[in-house]
């Protein structure tokens, strides 16, 4: 059998991603089915650049499967530190470990790890690109909140240019009917080209752009914040410019829809005010949530392991 | 103008005019011994005017580089004088090592000892993306 990476959300079929959300479901409903699922498989977490809820979700995800897990939190504390090569690390760390879950400053990287790996890799965000388990978390939470992943209009605001969460998601609803897209971004954040061209041009999907998150608010079914990264940016100034166009405060949801469903991948910095944390339509915790329980149905199905 | 016929070698033609020096350039034909020769502005019947470039050795071309320079370019193989095969090109699906990222976030120019891998994303408009990064590029000739 030939190894399944996910290192693009489009590497997995609707089917497969809506099996992963069945599987999910019912690891909430019944997580004792699964607590030895990976018992005796080990999965390696490859941080070469900071995070909190990634990480910790795919280790605490094995961990509920009966598995074990291994890895950095930082390229500084592995070889990498010496001039290893990506290539190198995961050749050696494949030796090691059943499944692989990386994430890596440069925009690629799983993908180059992939051409040298004999286990499974599972990209955890390449720079700016991709970050296709947070999409999958983001599904998971749509068709919990939402009841379908089809026939909803919902607005991308912040940095959608780095903005890696909001590229996996939006390829992954293309394939989706009757999804409305609304890109609000300062002009210097805008959607690539590339992701409009080839993803929304192509299959014909309507999209809008604006500047004005008020504007934009009243028809949204979903809200999906982001972060302006300072990490991303090669310029401090323009940072420090631009990280504050957008914060969402009691006062902008008022012309929301009752059942508007606000999503944010996190960390946040000011884009969302802990003021609206009390709202009933803030979903982002759920989120932090559902993504322990997609990533177990993740590893296990990368790991062909049925229960 | 003469220019000899070749009895064992390569002939690429109908080369957009005025394109047989990038050719030249992208198949690094400066590294070979024998003789090569460069027609630029050849009348053509359907082109009106056409590079053509004649190697006087038996060679293998790399039909995926041609192909991404101009797929309009001929092949034609010369065998004791006699034109033996004329092939056609197309746009590769794929390009291994022929064009490079130029992303600074790119993890190949960080790494340049990875192959560089670029997939055809749109035919119509001869434009490639770095399978790594997604980062466009389109064909420059």
């Amino acid at each position: 059998m030939s190894i399944r990476n996910l290192i693009d959300i489009t590497d997995l079929t609707v089917d497969e991603i809506d099996e992963l959300i069945a599987t999910a479901e019912d690891i909430i409903a019944n997580p004792a089915k699964y607590q030895d699922a990976c018992a005796h498989k080990q999965l390696a977490t490859l941080f070469f650049e900071p995070s909190t809820r990634t990480r910790l979700s795919f280790e605490s995800a094995m961990l509920a499967l009966g598995g074990s897990v291994l890895g950095f939190s930082e390229a500084q504390s592995s070889s990498t530190a010496k001039g290893e090569t990506v290539g190198d690390t995961i050749h050696t760390v494949s030796c090691y470990a059943d499944i692989i879950a990386m994430r890596h400053p440069k925009e690629g990287a799983p993908y180059a790890a992939a051409q040298f790996s004999e286990v499974p890799i599972i990209n955890a965000g390449d720079g700016g690109h991709n970050h296709p388990t947070q999409t999958l978390t983001d599904l998971l939470t749509i068709h919990r909140e939402k009841g379908r992943l089809d026939n909803f209009t919902i607005g991308f605001c912040g940095d959608l240019k780095f903005g890696r969460t909001v590229h996996s998601l939006v390829n992954a609803l293309s394939r989706q009917s009757g999804i409305k897209f609304v890109f609000i971004s300062p002009d210097e954040l805008k959607m690539p080209d590339y992701i409009k061209e080839n993803v929304l041009d192509k299959n014909g999907l309507p999209y809008e752009e604006t500047a004005s998150l008020e504007e934009a608010m009243p028809a949204l079914d979903i809200l999906y914040m982001t972060r302006v990264q300072k990490e991303r940016f090669f310029n401090e100034a323009d940072y420090i410019r631009l990280k504050d166009t957008y914060v969402l405060d009691p006062e902008k949801l008022v012309p929301a829809k009752s059942d508007l469903c606000i999503l944010h991948p996190l960390p946040r910095v000011n884009e969302i005010t802990v003021s609206v944390d009390r709202d009933p339509r803030a979903c982002y915790w759920k989120q932090v949530k559902n993504g322990k329980f997609i990533r177990m149905a993740l590893i296990m199905k990368l790991l062909g392991i049925r229960v | 103008m003469n220019i000899d016929s070749i009895q064992n070698g390569v002939v690429l033609d109908h080369i957009q005019a005025g394109k047989g020096m990038d050719v030249y350039k992208y198949l690094r034909l400066d590294q070979l011994d024998c003789q090569v020769a460069i027609i630029k502005n050849a009348r053509s019947g359907h082109m009106g005017k056409k590079d053509i470039i004649k190697i006087d050795s038996p060679m293998e071309v790399d039909l995926d580089v041609l192909g991404y320079i101009d797929s309009n370019i001929t092949v034609n193989i010369i065998r004791d004088g006699v034109r033996v095969e004329k092939k056609h090109l197309k746009l590769p699906r794929k390009l291994v090592n022929i064009i490079h990222c130029k992303n600074p976030r790119c993890i190949t120019v960080a790494e340049p000892q990875l192959d560089a891998i670029f997939l055809l994303s749109d035919e119509d408009k001869h434009t490639y993306r770095c399978a790594y990064c997604d980062t466009e590029k389109r064909r420059k000739l």
